[in-house]
């Protein structure tokens, strides 16, 4: 235990980068989540398609090798585009960018799903009700959708940000220094992996149990109001 | 006739002049892709077939609730469900060499210093801690009169478990294990972390040799691609098969009725 305690900083910060992926992918999964749901629910049929080809495809390709596909390949890509407009030269894609890209891209698809069921759980009544009384659709989005919108869909919600914070471990294998990435070179400089590693697996389950009361929290401000069975 | 050209001339100028993709070098190395997707597919399968057997019993010990035990098995899956499966894999291939007595031993020759026996063990755990908990949610959800039914036909405990509450658990947890099942085959992919010549494993060889950055990973992409369909379609056919009661009833229209009459 003493290794840990002296190794305490670059453990910390490796937890700290660790938070902050995962809250940012988060955020940009919701916002592709929302617009995934939105596209499969519309009654255009090309969105539609687009949205389904969407979670299609990202349910059925492993997570690890979108990230290097969009880590290795989008820094190639993004060069090569560069040099064929000659509008910029090379580019060198920031392993926390690629990590927040690729895990907000992935989980966007799932927070769709998990959206568009809790979109589809709201009575078709309330929107039409909605437009009799002659809101406009920002405000049918903000005022009927959204909070209901938000109890239907936190079950899965929390399980997917459960989920998201153990993916955000994968971005060590592209060199990110996160928890994980910190925690590994520790242990093989001081020959205590176990003991790094049995840490870092602690470290996982107090994020999860600390999202836990605060997704709680979350579900009684929006629960608020219902009657439990 | 000359004109006519075989698909292979026409896909070797096709990457030479204009795809940003090799396919000619994707086409040379498809065979140790297949290799691969071999590798994939026993890791996964090999730990969903054990993991499955490991979960069984654990399942019906937190179902009923045993006192010490299932406890004991509540710790083990939720440490499994909440950490990430690297960090288990690191746990097992990296970690257990920290300790003299487990390096001495003689399990350390065969098989824990291989990274083969490592993955499976950690995927193995991981896929038994998951099913577990789904599979004990299956079984408690067996409605009450169904039991009682089986009582009083005289059925031993072990008979009824055999004959009547595990069959309907498993027609109940079918479709989440069709996303276990995938899930699994997702985390398959680690691995490729260390050193082993999966799916994921030849496309990083392969972009590291030729110094690519789509090919490998995209190749490996199709395959898992095709691997998931694949999955996804046998599960669809045993959901006909297991689960046929509960599709919704197809309501004959009043004339096909007569006519089937």
């Amino acid at each position: 235990m003493d290794v840990i305690y002296e190794y305490r900083q670059i453990l910390i910060e490796g937890t700290f980068v660790t938070i902050s992926l995962a809250v940012l992918s988060l955020l940009l999964s919701i916002v592709l989540g929302l617009i995934g749901a939105f596209a499969q629910l519309s009654p255009r049929r090309g969105l539609r398609r687009a949205g389904n080809i969407y979670t299609v495809f990202v349910r059925s390709v492993p997570d690890l090798v979108l990230m290097m596909l969009i880590f290795f390949g989008g820094q190639t890509f993004v060069t090569q585009i560069g040099s064929l407009t000659g509008l910029w030269g090379y580019v060198e894609i920031n392993q926390f960018v690629a990590g927040v890209l690729t895990l907000g891209f992935i989980f966007g698809a799932y927070m769709a799903e998990t959206f568009r069921g809790a979109i589809m759980a709201i009575p078709r009544g309330q929107i039409e009700a909605a437009m009799a009384v002659g809101m406009t659709p920002s405000q049918i989005f903000r005022i009927v959708t959204w909070p209901q919108m938000v109890r239907f869909a936190l079950p899965s919600f929390t399980n997917n940000w459960l989920v998201l914070v153990k993916s955000t471990a994968l971005v060590s294998v592209i060199g990110l220094h996160d928890l994980v990435w910190n925690a590994f070179s520790a242990g093989r400089s001081t020959h205590q992996l176990f003991t790094f590693m049995v840490t870092v697996m602690v470290i996982y389950l107090i994020i999860t149990a600390i999202s836990d009361v605060l997704l709680r929290m979350v579900d009684r401000k929006y629960a608020a109001g219902v009657r439990k069975a | 006739m000359e004109n006519e050209r075989s698909f292979l001339e026409y896909l070797q100028s096709f990457s030479e002049t204009r795809s940003p993709i090799d396919f000619i070098l994707i086409y040379d190395n498809l065979g140790r892709f297949f290799d691969g997707a071999l590798v994939t597919l026993q890791l996964t399968f090999l730990a969903l077939l054990v993991g499955g057997l490991i979960a069984v019993p654990l399942a019906i010990a937190r179902a009923y609730r045993k006192p010490v035990i299932s406890p004991a098995i509540r710790i083990y899956t939720y440490v499994f469900c909440g950490t990430p499966l690297l960090v288990q894999v690191y746990l097992f291939y990296f970690g257990l060499g920290q300790f003299k007595a487990v390096q001495d031993s003689f399990l350390w020759d065969p098989i824990l210093s291989s990274p083969w026996w490592c993955v499976i063990i950690a995927f193995t755990l991981n896929t038994a801690a998951y099913t577990t908990e789904f599979l004990r949610g299956a079984i408690e959800a067996t409605p009450h009169g169904e039991v009682e039914a089986a009582k009083a036909c005289g059925m031993s405990p072990f008979t009824r478990m055999r004959l009547v509450v595990l069959p309907n658990a498993f027609r109940r947890a079918l479709p989440a294990y069709s996303n276990e099942v995938i899930f699994t085959l997702h985390g398959s992919v680690i691995a490729s972390t260390v050193t082993l010549q999966d799916l994921l494993g030849v496309g990083r060889w392969l972009n590291g040799r030729y110094y690519l950055a789509y090919e490998g990973f995209l190749t490996a992409m199709v395959f898992y691609m095709a691997i998931v369909f694949l999955i996804t379609f046998a599960f669809r056919l045993a959901e006909k098969r297991f689960l046929g009661h509960l599709r919704p009833r197809e309501t004959p229209a009043p004339g096909a009725a007569r006519v089937a009459a």
